[in-house]
């Protein structure tokens, strides 16, 4: 059965575009047919991120509104054969997506896909309500910061009320993505602690992602990190994620970045 | 501040949490409360406007809160001659 998951967050730039593509690609390593769909209209980041920038031609919004065929605007992935990016728009106007429209475009995306992964915008705006509309399963973005944690709590309060899922009066799968983890700091007490953060927001967790080079070497060459290098921290721990969004159990790890013996003693990166 | 506290640092994150907790705290009681204005307000305004009709901005429905009580206050402003809705 297929399943549609949305990325989402409260706060910009905790890293959703980022963890769509790494889990996206981590649930299409293991064989599942996998969409990964670009909510944010008129930013429209994912293609970048999956180096998919220039082979754009049709987007979301030429499928909502009918002027192209879902076939024709699924871009698939260079490197894996399930996976496949339907991009946003960057020019057009927000309001272009309709809330039929993107009913429709999302019935046709169950019928094909296993996993349906929508990247939400940012804020509690009427994008990021059409990119959680259909899901399923929710994955909250959070970074260790006071204020990317109060606004997961607004979205956790948006998912239990605004969703399709919720309005039927069905229970609405939230999960808790930990980004930009700094175990060591958390350990200083100059982070809040994964407890912490649970304690708080109260969803169950699904991963914790290191603080790591290898997330932003790997957006810079257009390359979700689960593919570009497998064997980093940040890397194992979305896919080990992924694993969890199927069902599987496995123990939970707090990842470290291992760092060089220089990196170590000539202190900290600044933050 | 002795010498050894230049080496330590600063633990801010047992700060963030307590500020964060009192804060959602609050939060979470007051986006509660408004939802459930909007709900009683349209409640109430669909009872009405199925025997009067009533423009929508004519029910006016507020909540106080105290420390030991809170009230609920209902305000229904009936247009002269009622006029009653035709069956």
């Amino acid at each position: 059965m297929s399943q549609v998951l949305v990325v989402t967050s409260g706060k910009g730039g905790v890293g959703k575009t980022t963890s769509t593509a790494a889990l996206g690609a981590a649930l299409a390593l293991s064989g599942n047919r996998v969409a990964v769909v670009d909510f944010d209209v008129g930013l429209r980041n994912l293609d970048l991120v999956m180096g998919a920038e220039r082979r754009v031609v049709y987007d979301l919004i030429n499928v909502v509104q009918g002027e192209a065929k879902l076939q024709q605007a699924l871009i698939r992935d260079k490197r894996l054969e399930t996976l496949y990016l339907l991009p946003a728009s960057q020019t057009r106007d927000k309001d272009a997506l309709t809330a039929e429209g993107v009913a429709r475009v999302m019935a046709e995306l169950r019928d094909t896909f296993d996993w349906v992964v929508c990247d939400s915008p940012a804020g509690i705006e009427r994008g990021a309500m059409l990119a959680m509309r259909h899901a399923d399963v929710a994955v909250v973005v959070t970074n260790p910061e006071v204020s990317s944690v109060r606004d997961s709590d607004r979205i956790i309060g948006m998912l239990d009320a605004k969703t399709e899922k919720a309005e039927r009066g069905e229970y609405m799968e939230k999960h808790l993505l930990l980004t930009r983890y700094d175990a060591a700091r958390a350990e200083r007490g100059q982070m809040l602690k994964v407890e912490d953060v649970l304690e708080i927001l109260s969803i169950p967790l699904l991963g914790i992602i290191p603080e790591s080079e290898a997330v932003l070497n790997a957006s810079n060459l257009g390359c979700p990190v689960t593919l570009n290098a497998a064997e980093s921290a940040p890397a194992k721990a979305y896919i080990d994620a992924a694993r969890r969004l199927e069902g599987d159990v496995i123990p939970m790890v707090v990842p470290m970045e291992r760092r060089g013996l220089m990196s170590k003693l000539f202190g900290r990166r600044a933050a | 501040m002795t010498i050894f506290d230049f080496f330590k640092p600063a633990r801010s994150a047992p700060v963030a949490r307590d500020r964060l907790q009192i804060l959602l705290q609050h939060e979470r009681v007051s986006a509660g409360a408004s939802d459930l204005i909007n709900v009683l307000r349209e409640e109430i305004l669909a009872v009405i406007s199925r025997h009067v009709d009533i423009p929508a901005d004519k029910v006016q429905v507020k909540m106080q809160r105290g420390d030991a009580i809170s009230t609920l206050e209902v305000e229904i402003e009936l247009p002269n001659p009622i006029r009653r809705r035709a069956a």
